[in-house]
């Protein structure tokens, strides 16, 4: 056994029956782990099941089988341990950018004096860029700014295991983009774990360490775990310029337009992969910047 | 000119119109003064005319008015001791209704078995006149005063029971998603989320309570007697009194109207934008 941060092992999840239907899987031995400190995306089609596993993983949602261990300990029910910021943002529209950051770290940290969550939260609402509009409400501000706020609230609860659901999904590109740098700056000075899902190919290769390609459903698993062997401090104007940058992404691409419906993939384990070194990874040869053990991984499991 | 102000100029416009036609529909019938109270009673001389113009009105409300406190016996006190009474009475069941309702509600709205259990009796309750239960009021608490009060309990009770349900069962998924990854207790996410999430919807009910509330005290006080504005109205109706009734009558409109806006001021408090 190995002792990774967050371990998810043989994770399936269906839904009953409706009517004559056989029950619903909508994916099946997932297993993946997650190092300290290390930035996850995952990628698949819609309806794959990405969220039912981050709602997992949440606590928010059960499993049909399978567990998710982080620290050692079983994942039962939500918990501060684990930040969520949803797709919508999910901001209480009656408390103000500040309050709602103020909501998230009371909760965290209760025994505070009022001046202490005060001033952690107004933090990191500077963190996040949002310094100006503190004391508006969420219907006055703007999709991206929400976001920030929803991201400024997780980061300032710190949580061990930050889970966010498409977080950009409703933003514009360019608003995208600012957003984008200032959760790596975010995440740079907390060294927080990330589990990301995105839609994004080119978001994914500039946020990750690792990412995860999810296979079609019904029965989808996770065909691939590959890695993003760009060094850090990784810059969006920039990134594009490594030697690696368009072999990754090519390969990406390559897997969710042609391969993520192959039924051969689902239910054979997950292959490593790393498409900047030229020939196929050994587990041994990994650089410093990947601090996934992708060794574990092979788990090659029986179709089921 | 800002829309605000012509909607003004129309309104005092539509009012000074009315006034004219029912000012020149009532000319003050001739002698009056010269005839006794039983030819009043009788009709009088003039067998028609019995509403008032506007001009007698506006100066008996200008004499009631300035001294609205005036008591001078069990049946003559002054409009403000009168309507004293029936916003005390109206506010203590109102009151009464709200903590009851609103704790009740947030269970119906938070357990599907209680709603369940409870939604036939609410449905049966609901629709009965609030006036039919003064008989029983009245033999049971053997007291008019607060079987006045007990009506107005249960008639104000019903919408904001069924409100702060709905309220309560309506909030989103979504918040209630960030009260449990905060790791709130039950009554934590009652207090934090729950609470102001229904309150908009919360306070909807606790208007249209107080609307109903001031609608029935009224009759309430007509059938128990006494004091109240209810009682005022019908009094000065066996007086004959038609100057007298005219005024109460707008005297619980604007009564009604304060009491509208003051929950609005209030509603405005917890109104959030989405
Ligand atoms: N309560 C439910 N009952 C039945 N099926 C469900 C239920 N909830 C989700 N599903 C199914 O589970 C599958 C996965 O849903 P999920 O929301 O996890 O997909 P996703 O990968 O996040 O998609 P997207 O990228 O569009 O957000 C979908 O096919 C959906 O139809
Ligand atoms: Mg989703």
């Amino acid at each position: 056994m190995s002792k990774s941060f967050l371990s998810v092992e043989s994770l399936s999840k269906s839904f009953p029956a409706s009517g004559k239907n056989e029950d619903l899987v909508v994916f099946e031995n997932v297993d993946f782990k997650i190092e300290q400190g290390e930035f996850v995306c995952i990628i698949g089609h819609s309806g794959c099941g990405k969220s039912t596993i981050l709602n997992i993983l949440a606590g928010l949602d059960s499993a049909s089988d399978g567990v998710v261990i982080m620290d050692g300990r079983e994942v039962a029910g939500p918990s501060l341990e684990r930040g969520v910021v949803f797709q919508n943002y999910s901001l209480l529209p009656w408390l103000s950018a500040l309050q709602n950051v103020i909501f998230g770290v009371r909760s965290r940290w209760p025994q505070w004096s009022k001046k202490q969550i005060q001033e952690h939260s107004e933090k990191f609402l500077k963190l996040v860029g949002l310094e100006e509009a503190m004391q508006r409400k969420p219907a006055q501000l703007s999709g991206g700014m929400r976001q920030r706020v929803s991201i400024a609230r997780a980061f300032a609860t710190q949580p061990k295991l930050l889970l966010l659901d498409e977080p950009f999904g409703a933003l514009d590109a360019l608003t995208r983009g600012n957003i984008q740098d200032e959760l790596l700056k975010i995440w740079s000075e907390t060294k927080q774990t990330v589990f990301m899902i995105t839609h994004d190919v080119d978001e994914a290769i500039l946020l990750a360490d690792r990412v995860l390609l999810m296979s079609n459903g019904p029965r989808a698993s996770i065909a691939e775990s590959v890695s993003i062997s760009i060094p850090r401090p990784r810059d969006r104007s920039s990134i594009i310029e490594h030697p690696g940058y368009y072999k990754i992404r090519n390969h990406l691409v390559n897997f969710l337009v042609k391969r993520a419906g192959d039924k051969e993939d689902s239910g054979s384990g997950t292959r490593i992969v790393d498409p900047a070194a030229d020939a196929p990874v050994d587990a041994g040869a990994q650089s410093d910047l990947l601090r996934s053990a992708p060794g574990q991984e092979k788990s090659f499991k029986v179709s089921g | 000119m800002p829309l605000n102000m012509r909607a003004a100029l129309v309104s005092v416009a539509i009012l000074f119109v009315w006034l004219l036609l029912w000012e020149s529909a009532t000319p003050v019938p001739e002698a009056t003064e010269a005839l006794s109270e039983f030819e009043l009673l009788m009709g009088g001389a003039d067998q028609e005319a019995r509403v008032p113009p506007p001009s007698k009105v506006v100066g008996h409300a200008w004499d009631e008015l300035s001294n609205p406190f005036y008591d001078a016996g069990p049946n003559d006190k002054g409009i403000g001791i009168q309507l004293g009474y029936s916003l005390y009475r109206v506010l203590t069941g109102y009151l009464a209704a709200a903590l009851i309702a609103i704790p009740l509600g947030f269970v119906i709205g938070m357990s599907p078995l209680m709603y369940k259990a409870l939604n036939p009796f609410i449905q049966v309750l609901r629709p009965i006149s609030p006036l039919a239960w003064m008989p029983l009021a009245l033999f049971i608490i053997k007291d008019s005063e607060k079987s006045a009060i007990f009506v107005i309990f249960i008639c104000s009770i019903w919408p904001m029971l069924i409100n702060t349900a709905f309220g309560v069962a309506n909030v989103r998924g979504d918040w209630l998603r960030v009260a449990k990854t905060h790791e709130l207790g039950p009554l934590s996410t009652a207090f934090r989320v729950i609470l102001p999430a229904a309150a908009p919807t919360i306070l909807t009910g606790m208007r249209i309570s107080i609307g109903i509330a001031w609608l029935v005290i009224v009759a309430a006080e007509m059938l128990v007697g006494g004091t109240g504005i209810g009682y005022y109205v019908w009094n000065e109706w066996n007086n004959l009194d038609l100057n007298s009734v005219i005024f109460s009558i707008l005297m619980i409109g604007v009564v009604g109207m304060l009491l509208d806006l003051a929950l609005s001021a209030v509603s405005r408090l917890v109104q959030y934008q989405e």
